[in-house]
C-alpha cells in the first residue's frame, strides 16, 4: 500500500479494519496499522501496547474500551474513508464547487411540464442501458441476425422483457421529445438567449428518428426488412447527395449482408456517440443559462396603488 | 429582440431566478419522480404489448407490408398524398428537408419578444396547423389497411399468378381495382398500358423507391414468370 499518499493509506487501513480484514500476526495476535493507533484526540483508553484485539477477529465479545481500538473508534474512522476519498478526489479535480454549483444553483418555480426533458433522458439512458444487454446476445450477419433475437426473445433469461423495453422506451423517447419540444415552443422557452439550444435540441430530436430508422432493420424479420427497404429507396430519391446517402446505408448498390452490420455499427456506435455528445453540450446550456420560467410569471406584482404611501 | 429587451429579460429572469428554489432538491425531486413513471411505463408496455418478430426476412418470398414504425407514418401519409410521381422527391425529401430546416431556424425566424402563449397569437395557429397536420397524416397511416387480397375477376389460367403477385407485396402501394395502395401508381389495367416486357423491366429495374424483384427472377424464375403474366393480363 506504500504506492499511496500518505492520507489515503490510513483511511484505507481503517476502511479494512472495520471490514475486519486486519492482518494478524504469526501468534494470533492482531498487529494494528500504526495508522489505526488512536491518536490523542479519540475518546476511550488508547495506551498502545499493542495486546488487544479487534471486532473483526471472531472472538465477537470484545469488551469496547479493553482493547486497543474499540468498535466506535472504527465506525468512526469508516465513515469518514468516503469523506477523505472525495476530500482527495476534489483536491485533484475542483469537482465539489461543479457540484455545488450544478446542485445548489436557484432555478425559477415552475411547473410539472419542466420534467419532459429529463424524462427523455432517462429515457435515453434506459435505451442505452438495456441496448448494452440486447448486443450482448445479437450477431449482426444477415445469416444469423434473425435466429439470434430468436434466441434472445425465447430462450434468454429476461431476454423478452429487456427486447420488449428496448423497443417500446424508443417510442416513449420519441413521444416524451415530442412533448418537450412542444412545451419549449408554447412556453416561448426557444428564445433569447436559448436560441443555440433550441437548435441543439431539432438536431437530437433529428438523431433520435436515425436511431429509430436503423435499430427497426436489426431483428431483420419481414416487416423491418421491408420497410427498410422502401426507407433507403426514400433516401434514395433526394436530388444530389440521395443516391450516395443509400449507396452508403446499404454499403453498397445491393441490400445485402453489408447493410445490416452498417446499420448496426450506426445504431449502436455511431448515432449514441453523437447523441450523447449533443445531451452534453444541450445540459451545460441548460445550466449555464438557467432554466427558463414559465412565461406568465413575473418577479414584481403590479403595485396596488390603494397602498402605495402619498 | 434589440438590446434593451434582451438586457429586460435577463433583469427580470435573475429576479426570478433568486426567488427560486435550489435545484436539488426541488428540481431533483420531480425529475426523479418522472423518471420512475418512465421506467414504470416502459416496463408496462414491454410486458403488455411484448416484442413482436415476424417471420424470417426473406428478399424471395415477399409477404410483406412495408410499414414504417408509427412515428414515421406522416412521412409515409405525405407519399401517399402526393400523387404525380414527378413530384415524389418533394414528398420523400423536399418537405421534410423544409420543414427540419424551419424547424432549426424557428428561433430566428420569430423575433418576438414576447413569450406568453396568450400574447403570440401567430406562433400559436402555426404550431397548432404543424401539431394537427402530422397528428391527421399520422392516424391516416395508422388506419390505412394493408390488404393482402386482390379482388379482380381472375381467369384460371392466371389465379397462381394472381396469389403470388398478392403475397410480393405490390399491394402495399399499388391499386388493384379496389385495394392496395397509392403511393405507386395504379396497376388495375397496367396490362393494356405496357407490354409484357416492359413489366418485367420496371420488375427489375424500378424508379425508387420500389424495391427490385431481380432476385425473385433468380432465385425462382417460374414464380417470376407468373407474376409478370398476371400483370400483363390484366386489361
Amino acid at each position: 500500500m506504500n504506492f499511496l499518499p500518505r492520507t489515503l493509506q490510513r483511511r484505507s487501513g481503517n476502511g479494512q479494519a472495520a471490514d475486519g480484514e486486519v492482518e494478524t500476526g504469526g501468534n494470533g495476535q492482531v498487529e494494528i496499522p500504526g495508522a489505526l493507533r488512536r491518536g490523542p484526540g479519540r475518546t476511550g483508553n488508547g495506551n498502545g501496547n499493542g495486546n488487544g484485539h479487534s471486532p473483526g477477529d471472531g472472538d465477537g465479545n470484545g469488551k469496547p474500551g479493553t482493547g486497543l481500538i474499540d468498535k466506535k473508534a472504527l465506525v468512526e474512522g469508516a465513515t469518514e474513508v468516503p469523506i477523505s476519498v472525495a476530500g482527495w478526489l476534489d483536491e485533484r479535480t475542483g469537482g465539489s464547487s461543479v457540484a455545488r454549483a450544478v446542485l445548489y444553483r436557484k432555478v425559477p418555480k415552475h411547473d410539472w411540464s419542466y420534467t419532459l426533458g429529463s424524462a427523455a433522458l432517462f429515457a435515453f439512458v434506459a435505451q442505452a442501458v438495456t441496448g448494452v444487454f440486447l448486443a450482448m446476445y445479437y450477431d449482426p450477419s444477415a445469416n444469423r441476425a434473425y435466429e439470434s433475437v430468436q434466441h434472445l426473445t425465447n430462450d434468454v433469461f429476461l431476454g423478452e422483457l429487456v427486447r420488449g423495453m428496448h423497443r417500446w422506451g424508443a417510442t416513449v423517447m420519441i413521444v416524451l421529445i415530442f412533448l418537450h419540444m412542444g412545451q419549449t415552443f408554447f412556453y416561448g422557452a426557444y428564445k433569447y438567449p436559448r436560441e443555440l439550444n433550441w437548435v441543439i435540441g431539432v438536431v437530437l430530436l433529428v438523431l433520435t428518428l436515425a436511431m429509430g430508422f436503423t435499430g427497426y432493420l436489426l431483428p431483420f424479420d419481414q416487416r423491418s426488412f421491408w420497410a427498410t427497404i422502401v426507407g433507403v429507396n426514400i433516401n434514395a430519391s433526394g436530388p444530389i447527395v440521395g443516391p450516395y446517402l443509400a449507396d452508403f446505408l446499404r454499403g453498397g448498390a445491393e441490400f445485402g449482408s453489408a447493410t445490416l452490420s452498417r446499420f448496426y455499427a450506426i445504431h449502436m456506435l455511431l448515432i449514441p456517440g453523437l447523441l450523447a455528445a449533443l445531451i452534453g453540450a444541450h445540459l451545460y446550456l441548460v445550466i449555464r443559462l438557467g432554466t427558463s420560467s414559465p412565461p406568465w410569471t413575473r418577479a414584481v406584482k403590479k403595485r396596488s396603488y390603494a397602498h402605495e404611501e402619498i | 429582440m434589440n438590446n434593451r429587451e434582451k438586457e429586460q429579460y435577463l433583469r427580470e429572469y435573475s429576479l426570478l431566478k433568486n426567488k427560486g428554489e435550489p435545484f436539488f432538491p426541488y428540481t431533483v425531486y420531480k425529475d426523479g419522480i418522472m423518471a420512475i413513471v418512465t421506467l414504470a411505463v416502459i416496463i408496462l408496455m414491454a410486458v403488455v404489448l411484448g416484442a413482436e418478430l415476424g417471420p424470417k426476412a426473406d428478399p424471395t418470398t415477399t409477404t410483406y407490408v412495408p410499414r414504417p414504425e408509427w412515428y414515421f407514418f406522416f412521412l409515409f401519409e405525405l407519399l401517399r398524398v402526393v400523387e404525380p410521381p414527378s413530384l415524389v422527391f418533394l414528398a420523400t425529401i423536399g418537405i421534410p428537408t423544409i420543414c427540419m430546416v424551419l424547424l432549426i431556424l424557428l428561433p430566428f425566424v420569430d423575433r418576438n419578444p414576447e413569450r406568453d402563449p396568450r400574447r403570440r397569437p401567430i406562433a400559436m395557429l402555426a404550431g397548432a396547423t404543424t401539431i394537427a397536420a402530422m397528428l391527421y397524416l399520422t392516424v391516416l397511416g395508422a388506419t390505412a389497411g394493408a390488404p393482402t387480397e386482390i379482388e379482380l375477376a381472375t381467369s384460371p389460367q392466371h389465379e397462381q399468378g394472381r396469389s403470388v403477385t398478392a403475397a410480393s407485396g405490390c399491394l402495399g402501394c399499388h391499386k388493384f381495382g379496389e385495394s392496395g395502395g397509392q403511393l405507386g401508381p395504379a396497376l388495375t389495367k397496367v396490362g393494356a398500358r405496357l407490354p409484357r416486357q416492359a413489366i418485367a423491366r420496371t420488375l427489375i429495374n424500378p424508379t425508387a423507391p420500389m424495391p427490385s424483384y431481380q432476385k425473385l427472377r433468380e432465385d425462382d424464375p417460374e414464380k417470376f414468370d407468373r407474376l409478370v403474366n398476371y400483370l400483363a393480363s390484366l386489361k
